[in-house]
């Protein structure tokens, strides 16, 4: 399935941020999208997700088919590392969590409370979540943040694995994950120019 | 969506769940209105079956804000939304978690108290169904509030605010249900009004709530 975003233009907080964006993601492919802090690089992703209606421009290929992971993790604090998985991948109505829990090396983990684990450690939870998904498309906002080099390398290996395996990941990440096959999309020629206020008005 | 329902019942059966807070906050009301009116049998027999629905129906309130704030501040509620449930579904599931945590215990409870108030006789089996009829309503309307003010920062008094004239048909209703069997009148009119406002929500509101909390995951 391959995700296509067209002419796309998303707002934040009313503003409009990015416009313009267009872009094709075919099964087997990483885009890395780069930019400063506050390009818009969140909402862009969270409109493909489909969690903010885009101001203009479309998004196809992406129902059903994609897996986010957003700067939160989603864990219960309160359930074990094995009851979170087993909650993520019953909704995603798969069951099978073992090669997840081996992927991102958290075995020794699985009765832990999440509440107990480090930063590092829950972060690693978070991204095995999207493994028992059984979705094609992943769409990763900041997937590295609090990750030592060790467990970036484990991420980067299990982002391989998907792409071998048909998956694509569309990603907004800083640091060099060592996918060279990776493309990388810079957002700020995209920046929106800013706009007369004739919507404020209406309403002074 | 069974997984969702059991995940909730987990989460607050657990530490800091919040499981008991309806039930202990119930529970001190009916000690305390004894004490507060003092030594009159009579009277307190009277407003018994009133008293109860409104403690069930504070219970009730105490614990809405919890339904979806948890998964706001974790991020769990933009991961839901981007799983293949319904959203529609997802509320109703969390409704039905929130009336099985809160709503249910307070039926059964309600009996045992209403000792304490020497609720008369012939109404506790009335108290006890009105409240098992009515409480489904309150889980359902609450959802609703608690859909609109997520994200809200301190959403609760906004929140009460919005649920508490929602509640006013269901807390008429099932008192005087209540209070009629209490007197040992007719219950069919009050109770059937009181159904229908349950049924009503339970098959519309989750609609709205599933379309206020798209807007507000925005």
């Amino acid at each position: 399935m391959v995700l296509c975003v067209r002419d796309l233009a998303v707002t934040r907080g009313g503003l409009a941020i990015l416009e313009g964006v267009s872009f094709e993601l075919a099964p087997g492919e990483a885009l890395v999208l780069r930019g400063p802090n506050g390009v818009g690089k969140t909402t862009l992703l969270r409109s493909v997700a489909g969690l903010q209606p885009p101001e203009t421009g479309t998004v196809t290929g992406a129902e059903d088919q994609i897996a986010y992971a957003a700067h939160s993790d989603g864990l219960k604090a309160m359930l074990s590392v094995t009851e979170n998985l087993k909650f993520w991948a019953s909704v995603f109505g798969l069951s099978d969590i073992e090669p997840a829990l081996v992927a991102f090396d958290l075995t020794e983990l699985r009765g832990r409370m999440a509440g107990t684990l480090s930063a590092g450690q829950k972060r690693r939870l978070g991204l095995a979540r999207l493994m028992v998904t059984g979705r094609p498309i992943w769409i990763l906002d900041e997937p590295t943040v609090s990750l030592d080099v060790a467990s970036v390398a484990l991420f980067a290996e299990v982002v391989r694995g998907h792409l071998h395996t048909g998956g694509s990941a569309l990603m907004a990440t800083h640091i060099d994950l060592g996918l060279a096959e990776a493309r990388v999309l810079d957002l700020t020629p995209f920046k929106a120019a800013p706009r007369t206020r004739q919507m404020d008005e209406a309403f002074l | 969506m069974r997984a969702l329902l059991t995940r909730d019942l987990m989460l607050a059966i657990r530490a800091g769940g919040g499981f008991g807070l309806g039930l202990a906050f119930f529970l001190i009301v009916t000690v305390l209105v004894p004490f507060g009116v003092g030594p009159q049998t009579e009277l307190l027999s009277r407003i018994a079956p009133g008293i109860l629905w409104i403690g069930a129906l504070l219970a009730c309130l105490l614990s809405l804000d919890r339904i979806f704030a948890l998964d706001w501040e974790d991020g769990s509620l933009d991961l839901l939304a981007t799983a293949p449930l319904p959203m529609e579904g997802i509320v109703s599931v969390k409704a039905l978690a929130h009336w099985i945590t809160t709503g249910l215990p307070l039926v059964f409870a309600a009996p045992v108290l209403g000792v304490l108030l020497s609720l008369p006789v012939p109404a506790y089996q009335w108290v006890v169904i009105s409240l098992a009829v009515g409480t489904p309503a309150l889980s359902v309307i609450g959802t609703f509030g608690a859909a609109l003010t997520v994200g809200i920062k301190r959403g609760g008094l906004l929140m009460s605010l919005l649920v508490l004239p929602l509640y006013v048909p269901t807390l008429i209703f099932g008192a005087e249900v209540a209070r009629r069997g209490a007197e040992g009148l007719g219950v069919q009119t009050p109770l059937l009004l009181l159904a229908g406002i349950s049924f009503g929500v339970i098959a519309l509101l989750p609609f709205a709530s599933a379309a206020v909390l798209r807007i507000n995951l925005r």
